[in-house]
């Protein structure tokens, strides 16, 4: 059977002769614009091509090449892979890294949490308060990890210096691999925490004032009302920081590096600390890029559900 | 509200810059073989930075005066040493020098690895060439004797001690521990001084750990790894390796003469060394220097003695390479100011004087007076550093009459790998007072095979 035959379609009436040249400067103004638009973002698309696409496609693929920059590097398939899973040291770096970002989640997600709540409630030099939780986030982190250690210093460091002057038990601190990992958190933690806790009482700023006052008039005291009405009405700040924290946290590299160098007895060798060891002292970019991908797809699935709590909210 | 031209303005530089950044990218790194006026252009690395004015002063004058003596060559001097960090990415993007700084650590690597031209033609009637010691031009030759490189300046390590400490704790300065008994009991007697003073300092971060380690070894006659198979094996597990772990450990929990804080590395054990803080490490010649100039130390208040034992001294060093993508001329131009620069006995000569009229510590076996040679350039050359000598080259009497005679051992193959191993187990013995130092060797025994067979 053929298509049916229809008449074809009348042309479109002319439009009146003072309308034209309006549609046609309306028409180029628009491609002005998007070319404009085009122009404008042409300086930030290849920055991220040249400095975060290209760099991350040509990770992947150099994670399954044995690399060689004088001669040429040849595929291998799996074989980075393989090598990984035969290093003890690459179930050691998940498993301290998983720790570091659960502690790191425990701490660094409630003390700025608890902080923020504390600053809100301040009547009374609040910009001093709030500048001083943010100090510590304007220090080089290479000079806070330097700093820290120092402080941690089982002999003649601040720590034990305070301890014992209050007459408590002292502690090896980065000297032992016991504590050497939560050592870390805590200068992770003391380092970041200016700008997850000032984000927080931004939030905390937006609950309206009323709710407090309603929750007072029926007798609810601070814990209740922290919980009945600031959690509920901060929630979705909370989980977007939650899902960044985790993404930052489960990339941890400054800390071990410059404080511990992955020791004692490999308690503080993270992911990424791995990653750098195979690239830049063993100088085998396929393993290193191998475990970088590996990595990148942990955060990859963070990313995602941190874009879609994202987006459901603008919805 | 920006007008329309404003933001076409704003438009048009933002895409300027970005086409810019694109062009950047393609830049060529290459410098050409070639000078226009025909010479042979040759990038060459090394030169101080501009903080070591004196050094850079003396590198200058020497290219300058090369580049008289050899018209045909220009030399195009760069900053900077061998990064093992920099180093791949410099060699894929075509930045690495043509003649380029290296470590003896990463010859082998290198050479393996088809990353440094065969020079081996070049140096065949290069002056001097019989005069350096054989062992030394070894570690820049493959299993087939080719050359691919030059020693330029060596080490080997030292017990390195505060002979202030020791007069203090009752010690005698002129007569240090020739034995690890004699340093245990050393080290007791200088932390016995109170006031936080350390008896006896030991790495174990940054893989100077598995470093320290091997050194120790090799002094008790034991060796990290040894040829089986045609491969490499883990050779540490033995008493020798057990006896280097458990003294230490005596040291640190029984003793209590290495101090509280651990996972050092070598800039601590300087500071605590400049700070009188510190009685004895193990250490290179150049560390006194360093101590000096960095950290506040005295020359006279240091001593160096030979590594204790009777077994090897761990060698080490530095030498400089040829890029593999050299051409012949630039090889040939390479490897004759290599010689002219660092393997000559006039410019060595020259330089003691400059380095005594500026100040500058000679009397070291280190730069300007490397111990590089043998037979009668050696002797030409330690007559010349005793003649100028300003630091108390006394004090290191006992290492230098030692050094002869005592072997030189070079690091393991693939050693930084096999020091990542190693260094966990020195930071178990030096921070777990319960560490069981059979299991530690048997766990690190296997890694290393590990690493050996490329699993």
């Amino acid at each position: 059977m053929g298509a049916p035959v229809t008449a074809p379609a009348p042309p479109a009436p002319a439009p009146p002769p003072a309308a034209r040249p309006r549609r046609r400067a309306a028409r180029r103004r628009a491609l002005a614009d998007t070319a404009t638009a085009y122009a404008f973002l042409a300086a930030a698309l290849v920055v991220f091509a040249l400095f975060s696409w290209w760099p991350i496609l040509r990770s992947a693929v150099l994670g399954f090449q044995e690399v060689d920059f004088a001669s040429g590097s040849t595929w291998v398939g799996l074989a980075n892979f393989e090598r990984l899973l035969a290093d003890p040291l690459f179930f050691t770096a998940w498993r301290n890294t998983g720790l570091f970002t659960l502690y790191a989640l425990v701490l660094g997600f409630a003390v700025p949490f608890l902080t923020a709540v504390l600053l809100n409630e301040f009547r009374h030099a609040k910009a001093y308060f709030r500048t001083l939780v943010y100090l510590p986030v304007m220090l080089p982190p290479v000079v806070v990890a330097l700093m820290w250690k120092w402080f941690y210093d089982p002999g003649p460091g601040l720590i034990n210096e305070a301890l014992r002057t209050l007459h408590l038990p002292t502690s090896a601190w980065l000297d032992s691999s016991s504590t050497a990992l939560v050592s870390l958190v805590i200068v992770a933690t003391w380092a970041n925490m200016g700008t997850t806790t000032l984000i927080y009482l931004a939030a905390l700023q937006t609950v309206p004032g009323e709710l407090y006052e309603a929750a007072e008039l029926d007798g609810a005291n601070l814990w209740q009302r922290l919980r009945h009405v600031t959690v509920p009405q901060t929630r979705f700040v909370l989980l977007v920081l939650l899902l960044l924290q985790i993404v930052a946290t489960m990339q941890v590299f400054t800390e071990p590096y410059v404080m511990t160098g992955g020791g004692p007895q490999d308690s503080t060798v993270t992911v990424m600390f791995l990653v750098y060891r195979y690239a830049f002292v063993y100088n085998d970019f396929g393993a290193a890029s191998a475990m970088s991908l590996l990595l990148l797809i942990v955060l990859a699935v963070f990313s995602a559900l941190y874009l879609r709590a994202t987006r459901g909210s603008e919805e | 509200m920006p007008s329309a031209t404003g933001r076409a303005l704003a438009g048009t530089a933002s895409a300027a810059c970005a086409l810019t950044l694109l062009s950047a990218c393609g830049t060529s790194a290459d410098g050409g073989d070639t000078t226009s006026d025909g010479k042979v252009r040759l990038d060459v690395n090394g030169r101080p930075p501009t903080t070591q004015a004196f050094e850079r002063e003396l590198f200058d004058e020497h290219v300058q005066r090369f580049e008289e003596a050899n018209p045909d060559i220009d030399i195009v001097p760069h900053e900077g040493f061998m990064d093992p960090q920099t180093f791949s990415a410099k060699l894929a993007g075509g930045k690495l020098e043509d003649v380029f700084y290296v470590y003896f650590t990463d010859a082998r690597s290198l050479i393996e690895r088809g990353q440094a031209a065969d020079i081996t033609d070049a140096v065949q009637d290069m002056p001097h060439r019989e005069d350096v010691q054989d062992g030394l031009m070894e570690v820049f030759q493959d299993a087939d004797g080719r050359q691919f490189g030059l020693p330029t300046a060596n080490y080997s390590m030292g017990l390195l001690y505060n002979r202030e400490l020791f007069e203090e704790a009752g010690l005698d300065p002129d007569d240090p521990p020739a034995t690890w008994e004699e340093v245990r009991e050393a080290a007791d007697a200088v932390s016995g001084l109170g006031e936080g003073t350390v008896g006896y300092a030991d790495f174990s971060k940054g893989n100077q750990g598995g470093w320290h380690f091997t050194a120790e070894l090799y002094s008790r006659g034991g060796r990290i790894a040894e040829e089986a198979d045609g491969g490499w094996k883990a050779a540490f597990n033995t008493d020798d390796g057990r006896d280097v772990l458990q003294t230490l450990h005596d040291m640190r929990f029984e003793d209590g003469s290495m101090g509280g804080r651990q996972l050092l590395e070598a800039e601590d054990a300087q500071r605590m060394m400049g700070a009188g803080e510190l009685g004895m490490y193990i250490a290179a010649a150049d560390n006194i220097s360093t101590i000096a100039k960095q950290f506040g130390g005295r020359y006279e208040d240091y001593g160096l003695a030979p590594m204790p034992g009777e077994g090897a001294t761990l060698l080490g060093g530095e030498g400089y390479m040829v890029n593999p993508g050299a051409t012949p001329e630039q090889v040939e131009a390479g490897v004759r100011w290599i010689q002219w620069k660092y393997l000559n006995p006039e410019t060595i000569e020259r330089d003691v004087v400059a380095h005594v009229e500026n100040d500058l510590p000679v009397g070291l076996p280190m730069p300007p007076t490397p111990d590089i040679w043998k037979g009668g350039v050696r002797e030409r050359i330690e007559g010349v550093k005793e003649a100028n000598a300003n630091v108390p080259m006394d004090n290191y009497a006992g290492y230098m009459e030692a050094a002869p005679e005592m072997e030189g051992v070079i690091e393991p193959p693939q050693a930084q790998e096999v020091y990542a191993v190693l260094d966990s187990v020195m930071q178990a013995v030096l921070t777990d007072e319960d560490a069981d130092i059979d299991r530690l060797l048997d766990d690190a025994e296997e890694k290393v095979d590990g690493v050996y067979s490329g699993s």
